[in-house]
């Protein structure tokens, strides 16, 4: 990747990171961790891989994404915003009543966003079916979904693996984040999901293990992805919770909370520092 | 008179549409049963057997029905309004998605398989979910209809459909409507709302109403919601007494929904023919609605029962 691409993903993923502290401080709720968790792998989607208008949201040939782990709607409404999809300061109307940003991403309200989601384990399912539906109307459009390590314990989250990899979707690319960390403390802890790879590839999934946080692997992973035929991809993408904000990193107790004034201050300076 | 179970005539409705429309099908490992394979044997490009896995089936059906498609997801009635509550819920009534879900094996008269497979808890499930239309055929030929008038509604639509033959009392010439209840015969003393099964059992006690005397009219409620109140309004200012019967629950379904219209514009006597609350168990069909008082002679006595509260 040469030098200006990398430093216009980090721009943009900087900007996300804000949004997301701007959105979750201003509703004093939300979920920051699993948003800045997946602040890069959302740059990258968003500024270089969907093939997507934000001008015309609706279009047919476009290519999808799905939110499976809804709770960071926070970072998706970021990066929405980023890429023009909706007003940059309709950011911080997030989870107020009179607004079209709900807790969770809402496909009726929303521009940009391609399913409602937040139940965990079913927005991967939504992707399989989108896919599905693009192999059968003869459509090369590709579908993203991004779940949670934590939501991997839902065992819907299997039903659609076994679904995706049946029906040969290889214009299906899940990407695992896999930040370490659920409400209740470490997933390894709580109920441990690993291996995602071998659990991945048991299903018959093309399986890329990345550094979530490094473009050089994203983009390097994305581009595999598009050369594998017959089966559907899993990028498990190892990030790491609250990524950015140093005093977030790695803490469970961010998952599900807003930073205080003080707090999103500090964080914002961290970030433009 | 002709017998036929509605799911028999679900699977060739979708069979015969699917020349003219186009929609997908899923099932989920019952396609002989819920007779999807009709379609599947005529439209093989365009049925997906999504395996024993209802939960993921009805997300990937929200998933199709995103990118303008028409879906028909196709399960017993347990599983569907059951298993996969909360994707129908979520995935499909939360972003309104043109879903389809045709839920075969609906009520007691699933029979021998007992009380795990007996869904008598449907309507009520699948009528909280705002949006949601929930419909029940009462023959064969309405059954047809319906699955027509539901492909060309925009939404989200839930079908129950019998494992049981009942009898065609419908013409060809019937004409269908989402929401509008058929009103079969009139009457002045007593109205007989019914749905599915229990609808020709509703003309029978009408017969043995009239042989004491009792003018009862009878309303075939295929659409549980939204809920024809125009109807039942109207039949309340004429007879001031109901009795509700349906293959289900008397909790949630089609009698709650009568008793609500009722008690809000029009308060009337309303008596609910239904499974109380229990469970269903193994037995023969005529052997489980008799005991579980699904019968002619069921609601015969409860619309004496109504007729004499009402003085």
């Amino acid at each position: 990747m040469d030098n200006a691409k990398r430093t216009s993903l980090l721009a943009a993923a900087k900007r996300i990171r804000l949004g997301i502290l701007e959105g979750v401080h201003a509703a004093a709720s939300g979920h920051p961790g699993g948003s800045l968790s997946i602040a890069d792998l959302m740059a990258y989607l968003y500024k270089e891989e969907l093939n997507v208008r934000p001008e015309d949201h609706k279009w047919a040939d476009r290519d999808r994404f799905v939110l499976s782990k809804g709770h960071t709607a926070p970072a998706l409404y970021a990066t929405l915003a980023e890429c023009g999809f909706i007003p940059r300061e309709d950011i911080k109307t997030l989870r107020k009543v009179d607004s079209y940003l709900q807790g969770h991403p809402d496909m009726k309200h929303t521009p940009g966003v391609d399913m409602s989601s937040g139940s965990l384990g079913l927005g991967i399912s939504a992707a399989c079916g989108m896919a599905l539906a693009g192999k059968i109307d003869k459509k090369d459009y590709r579908v993203y979904t991004i779940v949670g390590d934590g939501e991997s314990e839902e065992g819907q989250v299997w039903e659609a693996a076994m679904f995706a990899s049946h029906y040969k979707l290889d214009n299906l690319c899940v990407v695992l984040d896999l930040n370490g960390l659920q409400i209740d403390g470490p997933i390894a802890e709580v109920m441990n999901p690993a291996p995602h790879d071998e659990k991945f590839r048991a299903f018959g999934f093309h399986v890329i293990v990345i550094d979530g946080h490094n473009f050089d692997e994203i983009e390097a992973a994305f581009a595999e992805a598009k050369t594998v035929k017959g089966k559907p991809t899993a990028i498990i993408a190892k990030t790491i919770k609250g990524k950015g904000v140093s005093f977030m990193e790695n803490q469970v107790g961010w998952h599900g909370k807003a930073p205080s004034d003080e707090q999103y201050e500090a964080a914002v300076a961290e970030l433009n520092a | 008179m002709e017998k036929k179970a509605t799911r028999e005539s679900y699977g060739a409705a979708l069979a015969e549409l699917g020349e003219k429309y186009d929609f997908v099908v899923l099932d989920a490992d019952l396609a002989e049963a819920t007779k999807t394979c009709m379609f599947k044997k005529k439209f093989p490009e365009r049925f997906f057997d999504c395996g024993i896995a209802e939960g993921n089936m009805m997300c990937v059906a929200a998933g199709i029905a995103s990118t303008g498609k028409p879906v028909f997801a196709s399960t017993f009635a347990i599983f569907a309004s059951g298993r996969a509550h909360e994707q129908v819920r979520n995935e499909i009534g939360y972003p309104h998605l043109n879903v389809k879900i045709g839920a075969t094996h609906g009520g007691i008269t699933v029979g021998e398989d007992g009380a795990t497979h007996q869904s008598n808890e449907d309507f009520a499930l699948m009528r909280t979910i705002p949006g949601m239309t929930v419909m029940c055929p009462a023959d064969a030929v309405e059954a047809r209809a319906m699955v027509e008038a539901s492909l060309l509604m925009d939404g989200p639509v839930y079908m129950r459909f019998g494992r049981f033959a009942c009898p065609i009392f419908n013409g060809e010439d019937y004409k269908f409507e989402i929401g509008k209840g058929a009103v079969l015969a009139d009457g002045t003393d007593v109205t007989l709302v019914a749905n599915g099964y229990m609808v020709h059992l509703a003309m029978e006690a009408r017969e043995m109403l009239a042989k004491d005397g009792i003018s009862a009219a009878v309303i075939n409620m295929h659409t549980i919601k939204p809920l024809d109140t125009e109807v039942v309004v109207a039949y309340a200012k004429k007879t001031g007494a109901f009795v509700t019967a349906e293959e289900h629950s008397i909790i949630g379904g089609l009698g709650a929904a009568v008793a609500e219209a009722v008690s809000e514009s029009c308060p009337a006597v309303v008596r609910r023919v239904g499974i109380e609350d229990k469970f269903g168990k193994s037995g023969t069909v005529p052997a489980l609605l008799e005991e579980y008082g699904l019968t002619a002679q069921h609601i015969y006595e409860e619309a004496k029962k109504a007729v004499a509260l009402k003085k």
